[in-house]
């Protein structure tokens, strides 16, 4: 469970439409909404969502504010899967949350 | 959708000819997850928290929602393009005007159009947009769908019947936070002149999560 959150009590956004970002390449223990195969690749910002309460807070029934700013992120298929069999054009979409988020090409 | 093993026993000459032990029946026992959801409704209602009827018109009206409410929607899009700039820039609020209140998530539509074929998949779970189509099919929650559409989405769409050419580019969305994914599907050609009414009727639900196209006339 999610929600949407008062907009004063989110972290300010660091991102935007159109910046390349990547994903932390991070293993922490808990109820995490970013999937295993998106983490340490590399996309672009293509919607910022407004912020929504932190669903890894959520889910130990605590507020998760400050509310953390989500975005629609658009990665290669063939970034993400070398061996990737589709279009070369092919693209995936999904929904990761700042904290998760650095700019692209500073992720160690 | 195909399961995923489509190997060795169903070919008798084949050099595994070993056969997997059948699988139990699962539809007799509760499990832990059951068990809870019967023990927590007993509990709010015990404590009156919330009555039996309550519960009961919530079962309801989630069954009573399912692909013709997102076909209307799919519907008025086509032919009322006013309704469909509100629907791509504002889906939550676009679908009040059917009734439809989004709760705590909110609506995304995603356009399927001559170059981009949309489809929607939830990895960690089962997120789909219960408001617009109803409860989501058995197999959208399948380890099968939800590891294979984000990994080959074009050998799953195959498997649906849906060939997208090669030169449309396939754009899969993860469904992991708080969007609920719509797709838009293309327009049939040879419907012009049709009524809303008639154009509902060629939308299902697979071309709603982007798994079909919509039906030709």
């Amino acid at each position: 469970m999610t929600g949407r959150a008062a907009a004063n009590a989110s972290v300010p956004a660091r991102f935007k439409p159109g910046d390349a970002v990547s994903v932390r390449r991070a293993h922490p223990p808990g109820h995490i909404r970013t999937p295993w195969y998106i983490r340490g690749h590399s996309g672009t910002v293509v919607h910022a969502l407004g912020s929504f309460a932190n669903p890894e807070e959520l889910a130990y029934n605590r507020p998760g504010l400050p509310a953390q700013p989500l975005y629609r992120v658009r990665f290669r298929q063939r970034e993400i899967w070398p061996d990737y069999a589709g279009n070369a054009a092919d693209t995936l979409d999904i929904e990761i949350f700042q904290h998760w988020l650095e700019p692209a090409g500073s992720e160690r | 959708m195909n399961e995923p093993h489509d190997h060795a026993h169903e070919h008798h000459d084949h050099a595994h000819p070993h056969r997997h032990p059948p699988r139990p029946d699962t539809d007799d026992t509760l499990g832990h997850f059951q068990i809870m959801e019967i023990a927590v409704r007993e509990l709010l209602i015990g404590k009156g928290i919330v009555s039996p009827d309550e519960v009961q018109r919530a079962i309801e009206a989630m069954d009573a929602r399912g692909e013709a409410l997102g076909a209307k929607i799919v519907a008025r899009a086509w032919t009322d393009p006013a309704f469909k700039a509100r629907l791509m820039a504002d889906g939550t609020e676009a679908v009040r005007d059917f009734g439809v209140d989004m709760g705590t998530t909110r609506l995304f539509v995603v356009e399927n159009t001559s170059t981009v074929h949309n489809v929607v998949v939830c990895t960690l779970c089962s997120c789909y947009p219960r408001m617009v189509l109803g409860l989501p099919p058995d197999w959208y929650k399948s380890r099968n769908y939800r590891s294979r559409t984000v990994r080959e989405p074009r050998a799953v769409l195959q498997e649906f019947g849906t060939v997208v050419p090669a030169d449309t580019e396939v754009r899969v969305h993860d469904s992991t936070a708080d969007m609920r994914y719509l797709v838009l599907p293309e327009r049939p050609s040879g419907t012009d002149g049709w009524s809303a009414e008639q154009l509902a009727a060629l939308v299902s639900r697979d071309a709603m999560i982007g798994v079909a196209f919509a039906r030709t006339p």
